[in-house]
Formats: structure tokens, C-alpha cells, sequence
């Protein structure tokens, strides 16, 4: 008995070391990381919001989560991310129901080849023809599922190309129910390649794309209506004459870009044209016009002032890996076609943003940021800075392809318009000025102003005229004070003004934060000026959140008033909301 | 009796096996007596302001720690921060070597503005463009401002999330115990 005792605990602690070493062999350098979040509410019937149980589908609970494992072992690199959406939360499409594991992929690095299989994320330029990204707080993933090489043949040349199907809420790719994308880009720093320009101070890149889609056309037709007159026993008689077309849709649909960008000094430009070929599709009404679009930036900074002026304009630029596929959630974009105005942090100033036209706008942006030194008559003893922004976004200059054909009218070739033409219709301006200053080791503060013109039609409705432009004026003093190094207090005061829309609102804020763990908050957001007296409504908010190094939790109670969420001029719609949200987060 | 000595033994040398067996799994399981490590700084391409590519393995500091922010120029919490540690940060360079390198993960709608920023508000630091949120996600970075600091051979031994009022401290702490070869948690 005696004997086997030892024998087996002899056993065991060879064993034990053995695997213990022979694992350490196979698995040397190999690592395993990850992490988690989890967005948990519970949702409560609020009269004055207008929720009740069968508003809410009888969903009173909604939770969304995921968990992404990497493994990584010298050139090699796996790893999935799970996701759950049990039931979604508001705001998120129902499709997104259930879970499962939406990502996957493995890479091995050989040299200067590195391939990826399963599910990837790229982006080819600014991402103007690709981009395939993804933002969980937008519910967006356009991941694409296929093979992505890139291989760098020669020090400053990247060569990228890719081939797969991309990601539509949990529906697998079967034939034909959604298109075949395939793309390649180069990357050349001309610095690396030519040796004569290796100690130029002057940097330059330059790249190309081509992008394009297969897919299997759905047999589609349409009826235009004609008018003709005849005179019939001396009168006059109006026909209408009906005519069904058949549509003639492309199996392929290509579009490419070109690139440049300048570096010198301060000085840096960056331009990128692209086109894209004839594309009828639901976004654009089934039009047989190509797109195009240009975006550029030139800015110049030194220590202490920055300055930077980008441009854009897009017509038609709408890509998607779907013919037939619109409207929200965005789904299945081949491309990305950023907004070209600032994003704000602070709620009342991002209560009107702005998201991208992809039918077509001609936008400007301008940005300046001057820090006045420190120790001096204005700038105090710690410096003061000051950022202005100007950024409008306004329609194209189109013109009927005939006197008797309607824009846009599907099946033809749409409007005219020349290159770089800006319409009469406003869609976005956003004017804004921010200072910011520290008066002593224990206050700072910061105020801010904005001027803001939304047109309400064009941005949430896709209606192109003017009849509901909201002009909003928005003011932010924002104060910390910091009691001791680890204990600050902040108050946050914010007022917006407007005679449309929902009228006035104003925020306050109180924040006590005890680094490196605790936070604690109340808000009020109230809509004074609604115009209708049960709307007055307040959106109060109760927080605190615990920080453990790389683990957070945050609880929340209260009201969320409805609006557009953006991140990156995509924007999702949040609706009204009161209960409790808890949100768990962590990275290992 | 040299049976009876003999079971003795056997006692002894089974408790003296166990002892030891107890122990290797206390020291292989629980008694960590080095920092934690979250594996080395993956290697991914992202850019310089320059619009050059730049691999992630390439972040390093002649043996001396690193610290790796995660920002966004709409990141109001990560904009506080790095004016927080710009305000020390020639302080920390001089008394640690420490070096900081601030990614951006702005997408092209802002990438732009990122220089003129970090310029117009005097920040002193590398900063690196990952427009894509590529070094993102291969460190499982979900919302920023996230922080890392990485030992002088470039392992990652330290994280955190969020930033709150006064937490640039704890950087530098960490950095200096890095450099005594302190533990931390």
C-alpha cells in the first residue's frame, strides 16, 4: 500500500515537472491576452418618458457583451472574439440577437509576408474605396471574412491584397447573398526607396487602391411614367404612357484611389482622390452615375501653434458589399467616407452632430490651437490655450442629365454636377472656440462656445430642402480642483439655446474623483425651453465607477435622454431610456 | 527490525516527497514573485505623424521603461492626461529615462488634426497614428485612455484603464520600481 502511495506521489512530482518543462518547450514565448466587456441595463417604465412594458417589448432587462482571446507565439497570432447581445440593448438592431463568435482569425509572420485567414480588419488610404473597421459602442463591425496578405518586397514599398465576404449580423455567407470583395493597395515612402532622398527632410508617400465587388445582380425592373398630348376631335387629351425597364446591373463594380502625403518640418499634406465606377444601388436610388471623392488636408504646427485646413467633397460614393442593402444600422460598407467636422466631448455640443452624405457634400474644415506661454503678462504662469474650429458641410451643385427627367430618377445617370461644385443648401456648420487655462497647481478651467446650424431634414430624414434648420448656440465652463494629488472635484455647466427642435437645455455636473479607484457623479440634463410642458423633462444621472488597474466597473442610474450616438461621423440612434446600466470592463 | 526501519523510512521519505511536491505547486502556482506580464509589445504596422510606417516592435528605449498611451483627439478624459504628464514630463525623463510614446487612435476624419494638436499644445512626447485601431486591438485596449507601461526588455508589465485626476503619478512610481527591480501590483 505504502509503496504505491510513494510510487504514485513519486510519479506525480516527476510528472508534474515533467509536462511543467515539456510545456514550457512547445509553448515557449506563447501568451495568451484578452478582454471583456459588458454592458448590462435594466430597464424601468417611465411615465414622463412615455415607457412602459409593451414599449419595451416586454425587454426589461438588455445586455450586450463580448470577449476577445489572443494567442501569440513569436510570428504566429490567433485569436476570436465572442460576442452576446441577450437581448440587445436599445438602441441596437434586433438582428443582433444571440451569440456566437462573429471574428476569428490566425496569422503567421514569415519574413516580411504576413498572411491572416479568417476575419480581419483593414484600411486602404483614408479609407475612401476600404475600410473595415469596427465600433462597439456604434453596434458597427464590417469585418471581412477571407485571406489579407501584406508583404513589404523592399524597405519603404507595402504591398496589401485581400479577398472575402464581409460580416451582416450573424447570417454566414452563402452563394450569392452577398457580394465578393477583393482589393489591393501599395504603400511607397519614397525616402526608403531612393537613396538620394534618404536625408531629405522633405518626406514623401505615395499609394494606390483598387477595390472591387462581385456580385450576383437580382433581376429588377421599374415603370417610368411619360406624358404625351394628342388632339382629338379639336381637344387636347394628356396620355400617360407607362414603360417597365429592365435594369442592366453590374456583376463587378470597380473603384480606385491615389494618394500623396508631404511631410516637412511642420508642413504636412495629405491628398487622396477616388472613383468608383457605375454602381446603381439603394443608397444612391439606382443610379447609373460613377462616384467621386477627394479629401485633403494641409496643416502646419510648431511647438506651441497649430494650424490645419481640410477640404472634401463626395458625390456618390456610397459602397457596399450589397446592392440592395440601406439605411440603419449601416451594414456591409466597403468604404469609409469620414465627416469632416470636429468631434465634441462634451454632451450638449455633440447633441447635434454631423454624419456623412455619402450621395454627395462639399465640406470644409478649418482649425487653429495656440498655446500662449507660460510665465507671461496673458498667458498666466501655466499657459493658456486656445483652439478655434469652423467646419460646414453644404450640398452639391447638381443639374437634370434632361429638362424632363427628375434628379436623381432611377435608371439614368442621375444630376450633372462638375468636379468640386458646392450647392446652395447648408447641411452642417459648426463654429467653436475653446480656452483653456490653469490658474494654479489647484485650478483649472476651461470654457467653451459653440455656434451650430444642423439641418435637421437632411441629416436624420434624408429630405433635401431647408424647412428645418436648427440654429443652436452652445456655452461650457468646465472647473476642476484638485483638493490633493489623489482628490479632485469637477463641476461642468452647460447651456444650450435654441428657438427649434426641443428648445433650451442646460447641464450641470459634479464629479469628486480619488485616484487611481474611485469616481463618483451626479448630472441633470434639463430641457427647459421644450416648447411642450410635459417635455420639460430631467434627465438625471447618478454614477460612480471602481478602477482596479485594467479592470473597471461602472453603475449608473437614471434617465438617458434620446439622441444620435457618433463615433467617426457614423452615428447610431439611442432611444429614451430609464433604469440602471451596469458596465463591466476588463483587460488581461 | 529492519522492516519496521524501512516503513520508517518509506513515512519519512513520503512526507518528505509530498512536503516538496506541496511546495514546487506553491511556488509554480501561487507565489509569484515577479511582476505581472502581459507578454512582450506585439508587433503590428502603424504610422508616424510623417505618414511612415512604423512597427510596434520598434517601440523601445535603450533598456529603460516605456510607457504607451492610448488617446483620441475627441477623448476628453486622454486629452487631461497628457496635459497632466506633459506638465512632469521633462521631470520624469530626467530623474527615470522614461519614455513616452502617446498612439492616437483618431480614424481618418481626425488623424489629421493630431500633429497640429499635439503641437499647438507644446507636447513633447513620440506620438504614432493607429488610424485603424490595429495596436488597439492587439492589446486588447477597449476603451481609451488605457495606459501600459513596458520594462526596458519591452514586456508589458503594468495596465491600466481609464484616467482619473492625479493617476500620473502611479506612472512614474511604477517606472521607478521597474528601475529598482521592485515588485508592485
Amino acid at each position: 500500500m505504502k509503496k504505491i502511495n510513494i510510487s504514485i506521489l513519486a510519479f506525480g512530482f516527476l510528472f508534474f515537472y515533467s509536462f511543467n518543462m515539456h510545456s514550457q518547450d512547445l509553448l515557449s514565448g506563447g501568451k495568451v491576452t484578452g478582454n471583456v466587456n459588458v454592458d448590462a441595463q435594466v430597464y424601468s417604465e417611465d411615465s414622463k418618458l412615455g415607457i412602459t412594458d409593451s414599449t419595451l417589448n416586454y425587454k426589461k432587462f438588455g445586455m450586450n457583451g463580448f470577449t476577445n482571446v489572443l494567442y501569440s507565439n513569436g510570428n504566429f497570432n490567433a485569436g476570436l472574439r465572442f460576442e452576446g447581445y441577450l437581448n440587445p440593448m436599445r438602441g441596437f438592431d434586433s438582428r443582433f440577437e444571440g451569440a456566437g463568435i462573429p471574428y476569428w482569425f490566425a496569422s503567421y509572420k514569415l519574413g516580411t509576408l504576413e498572411m491572416t485567414a479568417g476575419h480581419f480588419y483593414e484600411q486602404f488610404g483614408s479609407g475612401l474605396v476600404l475600410r473595415s473597421w469596427e465600433e462597439w459602442t456604434l453596434g458597427y463591425d464590417n469585418n471581412i471574412f477571407g485571406f489579407n496578405a501584406k508583404f513589404e518586397p523592399i524597405k519603404g514599398i507595402m504591398i496589401k491584397g485581400l479577398a472575402g465576404v464581409q460580416r451582416y449580423f450573424w447570417e454566414p455567407y452563402e452563394t450569392n447573398s452577398r457580394g465578393i470583395i477583393r482589393g489591393a493597395d501599395g504603400d511607397f515612402y519614397l525616402n526608403d526607396i531612393f537613396k538620394s532622398m534618404s536625408e531629405s527632410k522633405t518626406k514623401i508617400t505615395l499609394g494606390g487602391s483598387f477595390v472591387s465587388r462581385y456580385e450576383q445582380p437580382v433581376p429588377k425592373s421599374f415603370t417610368r411614367d411619360s406624358v404625351y398630348t394628342t388632339i382629338e376631335h379639336g381637344d387636347t387629351v394628356n396620355w400617360i404612357k407607362k414603360t417597365t425597364y429592365e435594369f442592366n446591373l453590374p456583376y463587378n463594380v470597380g473603384s480606385w484611389a491615389a494618394r500623396l502625403n508631404l511631410a516637412s518640418g511642420g508642413f504636412n499634406l495629405y491628398a487622396e482622390y477616388a472613383e468608383k465606377s457605375n454602381d446603381p444601388n439603394a443608397t444612391n436610388n439606382y443610379i447609373y452615375k460613377k462616384g467621386q471623392a477627394l479629401y485633403s488636408t494641409i496643416s502646419y504646427s510648431t511647438k506651441g501653434f497649430g494650424l490645419s485646413l481640410s477640404t472634401k467633397w463626395i458625390d456618390n460614393m456610397s459602397f457596399k458589399s450589397k446592392m440592395n442593402e440601406a439605411g440603419n444600422p449601416p451594414m456591409l460598407d466597403i468604404n469609409y467616407l469620414p465627416a469632416i467636422s470636429k468631434e465634441h466631448g462634451y454632451s450638449l455640443a455633440s447633441m447635434y452632430p454631423y454624419a456623412t452624405k455619402p450621395n454627395g457634400e462639399a465640406g470644409f474644415k478649418g482649425e487653429v490651437i495656440y498655446t500662449i506661454p507660460k510665465k507671461s503678462l496673458i498667458g498666466g504662469e501655466y499657459g493658456t490655450t486656445i483652439s478655434l474650429n469652423y467646419s460646414q458641410a453644404n450640398s452639391l451643385k447638381k443639374e437634370r442629365i434632361s429638362p424632363n427627367i427628375p434628379e436623381d430618377s432611377t435608371g439614368t445617370n442621375g444630376y450633372h454636377t462638375s468636379f468640386f461644385s458646392i450647392g446652395d443648401l447648408p447641411h452642417y456648420r459648426d463654429f467653436n472656440l475653446l480656452i483653456e487655462r490653469k490658474f494654479s497647481s489647484k485650478v483649472k478651467a476651461k470654457i467653451a462656445y459653440y455656434k451650430q446650424t444642423y439641418n435637421l431634414h437632411v441629416i436624420e430624414d434624408d429630405i433635401f430642402d431647408d424647412e428645418e434648420i436648427v440654429q443652436a448656440d452652445i456655452a461650457v465652463l468646465d472647473l476642476t480642483y484638485k483638493f490633493s494629488s489623489k482628490h479632485s472635484l469637477r463641476f461642468e455647466g452647460q447651456g444650450l439655446w435654441t428657438k427649434e427642435d426641443e428648445g433650451n437645455w442646460t447641464t450641470l455636473t459634479l464629479e469628486y474623483n480619488v485616484s487611481p479607484a474611485w469616481f463618483f457623479s451626479v448630472m441633470d440634463e434639463w430641457n427647459y425651453g421644450n416648447p411642450e410642458n410635459d417635455m420639460k423633462i430631467h434627465y438625471y444621472n447618478l454614477s460612480f465607477g471602481y478602477t482596479q488597474k485594467s479592470n473597471r466597473i461602472s453603475i449608473r442610474y437614471g434617465r438617458q435622454r434620446d439622441g444620435l450616438l457618433c463615433v467617426g461621423g457614423v452615428c447610431r440612434y439611442v432611444p429614451a431610456s430609464t433604469g440602471l446600466t451596469i458596465t463591466l470592463t476588463s483587460t488581461f | 527490525m529492519p522492516v519496521k526501519v524501512l516503513i520508517l523510512n518509506f513515512k519519512i521519505m513520503k512526507n518528505i516527497l509530498f512536503t516538496f511536491f506541496l511546495a514546487a505547486l506553491f511556488i509554480q502556482v501561487f507565489a509569484q514573485e515577479k511582476n505581472m506580464d502581459y507578454g512582450n509589445v506585439p508587433s503590428v504596422d502603424i504610422k508616424t505623424m510623417e505618414g511612415k510606417t512604423f512597427n510596434t516592435s520598434g517601440i523601445s528605449n535603450d533598456g529603460k521603461p516605456v510607457i504607451i498611451t492610448f488617446w483620441a483627439t475627441w477623448c476628453k478624459p486622454c486629452l487631461k492626461e497628457h496635459e497632466a504628464i506633459n506638465e512632469v514630463y521633462e521631470e520624469w525623463v530626467e530623474e527615470t529615462g522614461v519614455k513616452l510614446y502617446a498612439v492616437s487612435i483618431d480614424n481618418a476624419r481626425s488623424s489629421k488634426s493630431v500633429m497640429p494638436l499635439v503641437n499647438g499644445k507644446g507636447w513633447t512626447f513620440d506620438v504614432l497614428l493607429d488610424e485603424n485601431g490595429d495596436f488597439k486591438r492587439a492589446l486588447n485596449v477597449n476603451i481609451p485612455p488605457h495606459t501600459f507601461i513596458a520594462d526596458g526588455n519591452g514586456k508589458i508589465v503594468w495596465q491600466h484603464v481609464g484616467y482619473l485626476e492625479g493617476d500620473e503619478g502611479e506612472y512614474v512610481e511604477i517606472v521607478k520600481k521597474i528601475l529598482k527591480g521592485e515588485k508592485f501590483d
